[in-house]
């Protein structure tokens, strides 16, 4: 069960993010849950600077992108394997 | 060599001679005033376009190697003024959007950064950037994009050591003063990252200010053909005392982009308005803006935000009657 973390504070470019993770997940067909944090303290406590970001378990995987659906596939599929 | 660069390369007047030729031949007489304005409008456009695009994709190409957490660092290496220099010099290079303002305000917080430092980087952040001072340099010549960005990055060094100065540390909301940061590695990229990060950011820049620029030259364009001379003389020139302050005033509700703001600033200057007046606003727009002052409150309350935004509009008022004096030198 992987813990997927969207984070921003619900600007355009984070909503964006936040689907195409979405979809990400759905297209890889593993396990997890999306979770959306929009908490700004809860995001500077995880230590991430700019948004929006995307964390995969405990590992943050990309800072101030909004990355493509096929691109968070495959840091989903290589991040299950570790 | 040097005018032919300015000239042909950063203004491409080559463009705007193909644009009258091909408007000509299609039976348009350039030489009228509707001619004429469409003419403006299709050069300005692509040439702004052209710009944009090229230098969105550099700058952010170079801004992938300064992330935030790496400008923390380096500041965090310098004292007093030094590191309100630091502050001012990074603010140009670390991508930020006013949506990311809270986490970066946190993280800097929280890192032992002085306010004033922090408030150094945010000013200098959206004012002077590397494209301003390339896009500034094909328009109004390389001497008034040197002096502008100077400017810029003395009114961040002084409104930050302001800030410091009057003990405002009360004025930040408790939610960031209690935040604790934590220091991670940040995501290492590797050079394809870097350039999908630099295109990404240039198509998406695109798609945002696309629609200021038609409208600024759209503005422009208007007011380089239809709007009589005596009435920005009057307004924004030699005849009025106040021009730098109506526009500074005028300017900080308003948002655009410097892309957009820029082919509004040209016309102007060529109808007879006065240097340091059409900077004035540009600074004002593009620095000061509603939607990243209402971000902005989120994190600092009201009393901070005031000195902030004064500082602000009396350092960009400082510096418009400046350049204004400078004109005979700078143009």
């Amino acid at each position: 069960m992987m813990r997927v973390r969207v984070l921003g504070g619900g600007c355009k470019k984070c909503e964006a993010l936040l689907k195409a993770t979405k979809e990400a997940l759905a297209n890889t067909g593993l396990k997890g849950e999306v979770e959306y944090i929009t908490d700004f303290s809860e995001i500077a406590s995880l230590g991430i600077m700019t948004t929006p970001a995307l964390m995969l378990d405990d590992e943050i995987v990309s800072t101030g992108r909004v990355l493509k659906t096929s691109d968070i596939e495959s840091l989903m599929l290589v991040h299950k394997d570790l | 060599m040097g005018t032919f660069i300015q000239n042909e390369i950063l203004a491409m007047h080559w463009l705007n001679r193909l644009v009258a030729s091909l408007l000509t031949m299609l039976g348009i007489n350039v030489e009228s005033r509707l001619g004429g304005s469409l003419q403006f409008f299709i050069y300005d456009v692509i040439k702004i376009t052209i710009l944009l695009c090229l230098l969105i994709f550099m700058i952010s190409y170079i801004q992938s190697y300064f992330p935030p957490e790496r400008s923390r660092k380096i500041m965090g290496r310098f004292h007093g003024v030094f590191a309100n220099i630091m502050g001012a010099l990074l603010g140009t290079v670390t991508p930020f959007c006013s949506c990311s303002s809270i986490p970066l305000f946190i993280g800097f917080t929280s890192a032992g950064l002085p306010l004033g430092v922090t408030f150094s980087f945010l000013i200098s952040s959206p004012m002077v950037d590397l494209g301003s001072l390339i896009l500034l340099m094909g328009i109004f010549g390389y001497r008034v994009a040197i002096v502008y960005v100077i400017m810029g990055l003395v009114i961040a060094v002084i409104g930050g050591t302001l800030i410091e100065r009057l003990k405002l540390e009360d004025e930040v909301e408790d939610f960031i003063k209690n935040a604790r940061a934590v220091e991670v590695k940040g995501v290492t990229l590797t050079k394809k990252d870097r350039l999908d990060y630099a295109f990404e950011q240039m198509t998406s820049t695109f798609k945002k200010v696309f629609p200021y620029i038609l409208l600024g030259v759209g503005i422009g364009a208007i007011i380089h053909n239809w709007i009589p001379e005596d009435i920005i003389e009057t307004i924004l020139g030699n005849k009025n005392p106040f021009g730098v302050i109506l526009a500074t005033i005028v300017g900080v509700p308003m948002y655009a982009d410097i892309f957009g703001s820029i082919p509004v600033a040209e016309a102007l200057l060529s109808k007879g308005a006065l240097l340091g007046t059409v900077l004035s606003f540009m600074m004002t727009v593009t620095t000061l803006s509603l939607p990243s002052l209402i971000m902005l409150r989120k994190a600092i309350k009201p009393k901070l935000l005031g000195i902030f935004i004064a500082i602000c509009v009396v350092g960009i008022i400082i510096v418009g009657y400046l350049f204004n004096l400078l004109q005979p030198l700078l143009i």
